[in-house]
């Protein structure tokens, strides 16, 4: 615990000024409350979509249902997919992220702060345009993959595409501003002696992801503007009557869908990659091995895209390949499994609900990928496809798997961010309630599925034999909005008057639980200095190295252990320097939101969309310009001579 | 990281990193490579629809509508540009200001031709019948240089920007990595040049 009494004891925190209220949160740059706007704002967009899911399930829970009109059906189950992944479980994993990477790696902040606040209001800007749609015309119908060319104007002549496609640009450009921010910020700034390999596995995962990121997203991008340009501006891309190439489309769009998946999971991996060992009172098992395996599944990744085109009939050379490399896939998530059962076996478990969260993530996410490889072979992949059996296969591995995993880590870290603990009570009660409602919805899905009930349907005849299944999925999705009033009722009471957390609750071994609960404004009075990749277990037992010798060889030997265990006191203190707070990061976001309304009706109202246009351009512009200002006065040269 | 660089003194801190890579120059440097997959995306849809473009009874033949000596002009003119932004970024190294915005305002000008000469080829096109919705060959090649042409505007502003920072601020000694951010950023929308010139003109 020195680290955290060093922090306590000898420095006297800096002045920063934190705007009071609303004001704070809006002009924030602090990485941490940017953090919780992430995870608030994408709890509400996750709240939503689970609220489409349940109409869908109403409408689907008895046969020949009219709760629904087939066109609402199309709306909800594109939003539904489009919330989850986009507005849900991408920036709850950037959430989780931006609050612990900067603490877990030794840092203050992210690297580019302004940037980091302006990443997170174009994800809630981008939010409430793809929302906007259900006030102008209806939402999009097109699924979450928009395919070609049902996408195009006669087909799908509401407004609904082209708040998707601006919505998910706006999430699009803070997705890639955000792995910006992460991948210079974990390169970059690592504490004295975090080196890439001591890095916590949370923070590795991050570190895959956003480079998937950077290298998926645009290829999104330049698919949406092509299909925007079609539906306005008389391009031909996607229009197969014109020479057009609707299969262009889904190359383009798996090309970043599938890595998308890794986005989804590989941070929740990371997830369990530190509640596991926590709770097992044992380092993790083969550090390198999840670590690199992390890398490898983010490489292969991009080279499987076709596996979710096996239907379109690319030939069978074309077709083994896509397929092989989808097989090829099992093997790092299998090494990633097996270390996971390794840190376990032995261990003293601790049976916390985040635990239970990382325990139950493996085995749903063993029975996701499972029916993973099946849906990998080409021919059985002809025969499930669009069937509930692949509805069932991704619920299991971003339900089972990215959910959970993100609850683990909210259970985990809520007192770190809060300093309240939640009611493990209530939480083990979701966890039971969560855990087997999960599997009532989804589990009888895969035999719908084998049964031949195609996805995308509204509705579906008494004597398909799909009864039975159907009903059980829906009074399952019943019980799991249950388990997510829990959540809310657990948060909303514990915030307030959950027991006070001390700075290290779960005896952690990364650098995050060294500082108070929640942490201070600046995070660490001093830079911490890590010989280890469990600093904290250091700290705290001194002898353990030598009880878990063998794993730490390698780091022994380059003598970096050498004068482990003195107390150091802190030399010269050093000067400590945060952003200050600013709105430029908001007006800039404001800006592009209304150039992306401006965008959405150029092709119908010139005249007027110009104009919107032209204003969104001309706000960009005086945010920018007092983003440059304050970006001046900040940095750290200008600093040192003394404002 | 090696031994020395854990017990440097931290009043160092704030120029530190831990690959030795100055932040921002990180972050422009994965940016680039993001935009590589944006532009080779564009590229590669050019490429997918060019032998259909020629099957198609409205086919529009490249190689009758591109002007080489106009592009061969355009393009100089963007490299001429690279070499300048090297000039202004070594002039601010040295602290010269005067030639440092010279070239620098050289750069911008040169970027503003370019700007310009496209301007003239898409309206000189158009007027001879290539437009968005004419061909294939229309659809690909003005949403690719179309996208290249904003990257250069958006180039030059970002030049201008850094050119006013630089003024209103002239002792500040962030100035010369603003110089050299913007000029990674600027050599690599000239080398998207470079491949558009030779993929969709030359070939």
């Amino acid at each position: 615990m020195a680290i955290a009494e060093r922090t306590a004891g000898t420095v006297s925190p800096p002045s920063v000024s934190v705007r009071p209220g609303w004001a704070g949160w809006l002009s924030t740059t602090d990485h941490k409350r940017i953090g919780i706007m992430y995870l608030v704002s994408a709890f509400v967009f996750f709240l939503i979509g689970g609220i489409e899911a349940l109409l869908m399930r109403i409408q689907l829970g008895v046969p020949d249902n009219t709760f629904l009109t087939p066109d609402v059906y199309n709306q909800m189950f594109t939003m539904h997919g489009t919330t989850m992944i986009f507005l849900g479980l991408m920036p709850l994993n950037v959430g989780l992220g931006n609050y612990m990477v900067p603490l877990m790696i030794g840092a203050r902040d992210m690297a580019f702060p302004r940037l980091n606040a302006l990443s997170v209001w174009l994800f809630i800007f981008g939010g409430l345009m793809l929302y906007v749609s259900f006030f102008v015309g209806g939402a999009p119908n097109v699924g979450w993959f928009a395919y070609a060319p049902l996408t195009q104007k006669q087909f799908a002549p509401t407004s609904g595409v082209d708040y998707w496609i601006i919505g998910i640009g706006l999430t699009g450009v803070a997705s890639i501003a955000g792995a910006l921010n992460f991948i210079v910020t974990i390169l970059n700034m690592r504490a004295p002696g975090m080196t890439l390999n001591r890095m916590p596995l949370f923070v590795w995962m991050q570190l895959i992801v956003a480079f998937i990121l950077i290298f998926a997203f645009p290829v999104l991008t330049v698919a949406t503007i092509q299909l925007l340009f079609d539906r306005h501006f008389g391009t031909r891309f996607f229009l197969p009557n014109l020479g057009g190439d609707a299969v262009l489309w889904q190359h383009l769009f798996w090309f970043f869908g599938h890595p998308e998946v890794y986005i989804l999971i590989l941070p929740t991996m990371g997830i369990i990659s530190e509640v596991l060992p926590t709770f097992s009172r044992k380092p993790i098992f083969g550090y390198a091995f999840v670590a690199y395996s992390g890398v490898a599944i983010g490489f292969l990744g991009f080279l499987v895209w076709a596996h979710h085109m096996f239907a379109v009939g690319l030939g069978p050379l074309a077709n083994a390949f896509f397929g092989a490399a989808s097989f090829l896939i099992a093997v790092p998530t299998g090494v990633k499994i097996f270390n996971w059962l390794a840190t376990m076996w032995q261990g003293s478990l601790h049976l916390t609900t985040a635990m239970l969260y990382a325990i139950s993530f493996i085995g749903m996410f063993v029975i996701g990928g499972i029916s993973g490889i099946t849906l990998a072979s080409p021919p059985i992949n002809v025969q499930q496809t669009d069937s509930y059996y692949v509805v069932a296969h991704m619920h299991y591995v971003l339900f089972g798997g990215a959910i959970q995993g993100i609850f683990a880590g909210i259970f985990y870290w809520f007192p770190k961010m809060t300093g309240r603990m939640l009611d493990e009570r209530l939480g083990k009660w979701q966890f039971w309630l969560m855990l087997i409602s999960f599997n009532l919805t989804f589990f009888p899905m895969h035999l719908s599925g084998n049964e031949g009930m195609p996805r995308r349907i509204y509705t579906y005849e008494a004597d398909m034999g799909w009864n039975l299944w159907n009903l059980m999925s829906t009074i399952g999705s019943l019980l799991l909005a249950v388990a997510f009033l829990i959540f809310l009722w657990n948060v909303l009471t514990s915030i307030r008057r959950g027991p006070i957390a001390p700075a290290d609750p779960w005896d952690g071994a990364t650098l995050e639980w060294a500082v108070s609960s929640p942490p201070p404004v600046y995070n660490f009075a001093v830079t911490p200095r890590v010989r280890s990749r469990r600093p904290l277990w250091d700290e705290k037992y001194p002898h353990l190295h030598e009880v878990n010798g063998s794993h730490e060889a390698p780091v022994a030997r380059k003598g970096l252990l050498r004068d482990g265990f003195e107390r150091e006191t802190p030399e010269a203190m050093e000067p400590i320097h945060l952003p200050s707070p600013t709105y430029a990061p908001l007006i800039v976001s404001v800006g592009i939101m209304i150039l992306g309304f401006g965008i959405i009706y150029l092709g119908d109202f010139g005249l007027i969309a110009a104009s919107a246009m032209l204003v969104g351009l001309l706000i960009m512009a005086a945010g920018i310009l007092s983003w440059v200002r304050i970006s001046h006065v900040d940095s750290p040269h200008h600093a040192h001579h003394g404002i | 990281m090696s031994e020395s660089s854990m017990t440097r003194p931290h009043a160092a801190a704030a120029h530190h990193t831990s690959l030795g890579v100055d932040n921002r120059k990180l972050g422009v440097w994965a940016f680039i490579g993001s935009e590589t997959l944006f532009f080779a995306t564009l590229i590669t849809t050019y490429f997918v629809f060019a032998p259909v473009n020629r099957m198609r009874p409205d086919f529009q033949d490249p190689r009758k509508f591109l002007d080489i000596e106009l592009t061969t002009v355009l393009a100089s003119i963007l490299l001429a540009s690279s070499l300048t932004m090297v000039l202004a970024l070594s002039a601010s190294k040295r602290g010269d200001r005067r030639w440092f915005a010279t070239w620098l305002l050289a750069t911008v000008g040169l970027g503003l031709a370019f700007i310009g000469g496209q301007v003239y080829e898409f309206n000189h096109l158009y007027h001879e019948g290539l437009t968005l919705s004419s061909s294939l060959f229309g659809t690909t090649f003005f949403v690719l240089t179309g996208f290249h042409g904003t990257h250069v505007a958006i180039g030059v502003i970002w030049l201008l920007a850094v050119f006013f920072k630089v003024r209103a601020y002239p002792d500040s000694p962030e100035n010369a990595m603003d110089v050299e951010i913007a000029g990674l950023y600027w050599h690599f929308v000239d080398l998207v040049w470079v491949a558009i010139f030779v993929l969709v003109y030359l070939i």
